[in-house]
C-alpha cells in the first residue's frame, strides 16, 4: 500500500485528522530542506508536501513566490529536490512526501524520467497546480505505474460535474482550496467550508484535506471538524523568511507553529 | 504533418492545437474559464453581436484600415511592392483594440463591472483602458515595473483614462510577470472580474477568440488585396511577441496556399546570443506556461528563461499555441530581428514614408525589407503594421542619447 493510503488509514483507526506542512525545497537554502522536513515529522506532521521551486509560480501570493526566488537564488532544480527527498529517506522511510509544484519543470525533465526518479527517490504522490486531470492524460497512468499518486485540487467555484471528473482522477487525498485567491490569502470560515465538503463526501470515499487561510491552533482545529486534514504554508514559510538570516533557529520556529496545530487537532478529535 | 490537421478547424473541444494549447490551469480558475467558453460559444455566431461587433470597430475603431502601398520605400529596395496594414491609424494606435473590443463585449454580456488585463507595451493596456472608460467598467492594468519605465507614455494615457496601473515587481519585471500578476488577482476576483488577455496565449479558451476578434485585419486584408493588387500577396509579414497580430493577419489567409508567410520574433542582441524573445526561431523546448503548451524558453530545470528585446511588447519567453503548430506543420515560416535591424528599419520607414511605426511592428519591417529585396518587383508583399511609434519616442530617444 502506498504510504499515503497508509498513513490515511491508520490516522482514521485512530479519529485523528492529518496534519500536512507545506514548505519550499531549497528556502533560505537547499542544505537545510531536509532538517526542516525532519522537524515537521517530529513536531506531529502526517504527510509532507515539499514544494518545487519554479519561476512564475501564478497561483500562489507573495510570500510563496519569495520563497521560490530564495530556493531559485541557490539554484534549486527539480533533479536537486528529489535529492532531498532521498536523503530524507534515510531517516524516515514513513511519513508520505508529495512534490508540489508547477508543470514546467516536470515537462522538461521529461515524464518517464520524472515519475522513474520521482519513485527511486522515495516520493508518493504528486500535486502539479497547473495540470487538472483534463490534461494529465496518459500521465495518470504513468504516475501510477510508478507508485505516484495524483493529488488534485477542488475549488468553491467548482461545478459538481467537474467535482464528479476530479475525485473520478484523484488519488491519496484530495486538496480543497478553501478560499478564493491565491495562497497566504484572508481568513476562513469553517462552516462554509463543512458544507462543501458535505457536497464533495456524496462523489467520493477519498480523505478531504482543506488548504489556504490556516494559521494556528484554532483555526487548525476548526477546519479539523469538518475535514479529514489541515494543509499549512504560508504561516511556515513565513517563519523561514523572517530567520533566513539565522536558519538554526527555524525548525524550532516550525515546530512550535505545527505543535500547537498538533495539539488542538488531537484535542478536537478525543473531545 | 499539415495533413493531419486542417487548420482551419482548431482548437479541438479541449483548445488544443495539435500537441499544443489545452487548459493548464488551477482549479481554482477552471471555473472562470468555462464559464467563458460558454459565453462566446453561445455569442460567436449570434448574428446580433457579431454585428455590434462590426459596428463598434467600423464607428469607434474606424475601420476598416488602409493597406497603403509603400512605393518610394519598394522603390528604394528595388524589390517586391511593400504594402502596409495600417493597425496603427485604428483608435488607439494598434491592432489591439480590435481584440478589446471583442472581449469588453463579452465582459458586458458577463455582467461582471471590473476588468484586468497584463501589457508589455502598454498598447494592450491602453486599449482595455480605452474599452473600459466607454463601458463604465473598472479598470486594472498589470504592468512589469520595468516596462512602466520604458512606456511612461502609456502608463499616463491609461491613468488618464481612469484605469489604475499596477507596476509588477516580481520575477524579470516584464510582461510575463504580469501576466502572472493578472492571473493572481483574476484568482481572487473571478466573481466580480473579467480578464481581457491581450495575445493569443493564455488557457483555452483565450487563444481561440483573440484570433477570431483579430481576423478581422487579415479579412480585410484579403479584400482590399484583391481590389488594389488584383490578386493576393505573395508574402505576408508580421511580428510575433505573443503573436496577436500575426494571427489576426495570417488566419484568413491560411488556406491560400500560394500566400508565404512570415512570422518575426524579438531576436534582442541576437538569437545566437541567448539574450533574445524568439522561442519558435531558436527551436526552445516544449513547455507550459500560463495555461498552455507551447515552445517556452526555459533553462534545463524548467525555470522560464528572461527574455531581451528592445520591444516590450514582444518581450515574451512563449508564443501562442498556434504559431507554434504552424511553424511544425511549416505553414508559416519564423524568423528573428536583432535590436539593431530593427531600430534601422524604424527610422527608415519614418524618414522614406512619413510613418513612424511601433518598435514591435518595425521587427516585420526589418524582416519585409531583406525578404523585399530578394523578390521582383511585380511581387507584392503585405506587412502588418501592428501599431504606430509615439510611445517609442523615448525610448529611441534614449538610444540617441537624449533625455526629456
Amino acid at each position: 500500500m502506498n504510504r499515503i493510503d497508509k498513513r490515511f488509514a491508520t490516522l482514521k483507526s485512530q479519529g485523528r485528522k492529518a496534519l500536512i506542512p507545506y514548505i519550499t525545497a531549497g528556502d533560505p537554502a537547499p542544505s537545510h530542506t531536509v532538517d526542516f522536513l525532519h522537524a515537521c515529522v517530529e513536531a506531529g506532521a502526517d504527510v509532507i508536501e515539499l514544494g518545487v521551486p519554479f519561476s512564475d509560480p501564478m497561483a500562489d501570493g507573495p510570500v510563496i513566490q519569495k520563497a521560490c526566488e530564495r530556493a531559485l537564488k541557490h539554484g534549486t532544480r527539480l533533479v536537486d529536490v528529489l535529492d532531498m527527498v532521498v536523503d530524507f529517506r534515510q531517516r524516515d522511510s514513513e511519513t508520505p512526501v508529495v512534490l508540489m509544484g508547477y508543470l514546467n519543470p516536470i515537462e522538461r525533465m521529461g515524464y518517464d524520467d520524472f515519475a522513474r526518479r520521482a519513485q527511486a527517490s522515495g516520493v508518493d504522490g504528486v500535486l502539479v497546480v497547473d495540470m487538472p486531470p483534463e490534461e494529465i492524460d496518459e500521465n495518470a497512468a504513468l504516475f501510477d505505474e510508478h507508485g505516484l499518486q495524483s493529488i488534485f485540487l477542488l475549488a468553491p467555484t467548482t461545478s459538481d460535474a467537474r467535482a464528479a471528473t476530479i475525485c473520478g482522477h484523484g488519488q491519496g487525498y484530495l486538496y480543497y482550496v478553501s478560499l478564493k485567491g491565491v495562497t497566504g490569502a484572508a481568513t476562513l470560515d469553517a462552516a462554509a467550508v463543512g458544507e462543501q465538503l458535505d457536497r464533495l463526501r456524496r462523489l467520493t470515499d477519498l480523505p478531504l484535506c482543506v488548504g489556504f487561510g490556516i494559521r494556528d491552533g484554532a483555526s487548525a482545529a476548526a477546519i479539523g471538524q469538518v475535514a479529514d486534514g489541515v494543509i499549512v504554508g504560508t504561516v511556515l514559510v513565513n517563519q523561514i523568511a523572517e530567520r533566513a538570516d539565522d536558519p538554526a533557529s527555524i525548525p524550532a520556529a516550525l515546530q512550535s507553529i505545527l505543535g500547537e496545530m498538533r495539539e488542538a487537532l488531537d484535542r478536537e478529535a478525543v473531545s | 504533418m499539415s495533413r493531419f490537421f486542417d487548420l482551419t478547424q482548431l482548437p479541438d473541444a479541449r483548445g488544443h492545437f495539435g500537441p499544443y494549447g489545452g487548459r493548464f490551469v488551477s482549479e481554482t480558475l477552471s471555473f472562470a474559464l468555462e464559464e467563458l467558453e460558454n459565453i462566446y460559444a453561445s455569442l460567436k455566431d449570434n448574428p446580433e453581436f457579431q454585428a455590434e461587433f462590426d459596428d463598434d470597430l467600423k464607428h469607434y475603431v474606424g475601420r476598416p484600415s488602409p493597406l497603403y502601398h509603400a512605393d518610394r520605400w519598394s522603390r528604394q529596395i528595388g524589390g517586391a511592392q511593400i504594402w502596409l496594414k495600417r493597425e496603427d491609424l485604428n483608435h488607439t494606435g494598434a491592432h489591439k483594440v480590435n481584440n478589446t473590443i471583442g472581449q469588453a463585449l463579452l465582459a458586458k454580456k458577463s455582467g461582471k463591472p471590473r476588468v484586468i488585463a497584463e501589457t508589455g507595451a502598454g498598447q494592450h493596456g491602453v486599449a482595455t483602458a480605452t474599452v473600459a472608460a466607454r463601458l463604465g467598467l473598472k479598470c486594472e492594468i498589470y504592468m512589469g515595473a520595468e516596462d512602466v519605465e520604458r512606456q511612461k507614455l502609456n502608463v499616463y494615457r491609461m491613468h488618464l483614462l481612469g484605469a489604475k496601473v499596477v507596476p509588477v515587481e516580481s520575477g524579470s519585471r516584464t510582461l510575463k510577470d504580469a501576466m502572472n500578476e493578472a492571473l493572481r488577482d483574476w484568482v481572487t476576483n473571478v466573481d466580480d472580474t473579467f480578464y481581457i488577455i491581450g495575445t493569443v496565449a493564455g488557457p483555452h479558451p483565450y487563444p481561440m477568440l483573440v484570433r477570431d476578434f483579430s481576423s478581422v485585419i487579415g479579412r480585410e486584408a484579403r479584400r482590399q488585396s484583391l481590389e488594389q493588387i488584383g490578386r493576393l500577396p505573395d508574402a505576408l509579414v508580421a511580428c510575433v511577441g505573443g503573436g496577436s497580430n500575426a494571427m489576426g493577419l495570417f488566419y484568413p489567409f491560411v488556406e491560400d496556399d500560394e500566400v508565404a508567410m512570415v512570422g518575426v520574433e524579438a531576436g534582442g542582441e541576437g538569437v545566437a546570443t541567448g539574450r533574445h524573445a524568439a522561442p519558435l526561431t531558436a527551436n526552445a523546448p516544449r513547455g507550459v506556461l500560463h495555461g498552455n503548451r507551447t515552445y517556452l524558453m526555459s533553462d534545463e530545470g524548467g525555470q522560464v528563461a528572461d527574455t531581451h528585446s528592445v520591444s516590450a511588447g514582444l518581450d515574451y519567453p512563449g508564443v501562442g499555441p498556434e504559431h507554434a503548430l504552424w511553424k511544425d506543420v511549416g505553414r508559416v515560416t519564423y524568423v528573428a530581428a536583432n535590436d539593431d535591424d530593427v531600430l534601422a528599419a524604424f527610422r527608415e520607414l519614418t524618414r522614406v514614408e512619413g510613418i513612424m511605426p511601433a518598435l514591435e511592428s518595425a521587427h516585420a519591417l526589418a524582416h519585409a525589407r531583406e525578404l523585399a529585396a530578394e523578390m521582383r518587383p511585380d511581387q507584392h508583399i503585405v506587412v502588418n503594421l501592428s501599431g504606430r511609434g509615439d510611445k517609442d519616442i523615448h525610448t529611441v530617444a534614449k538610444i540617441d542619447g537624449i533625455e526629456f
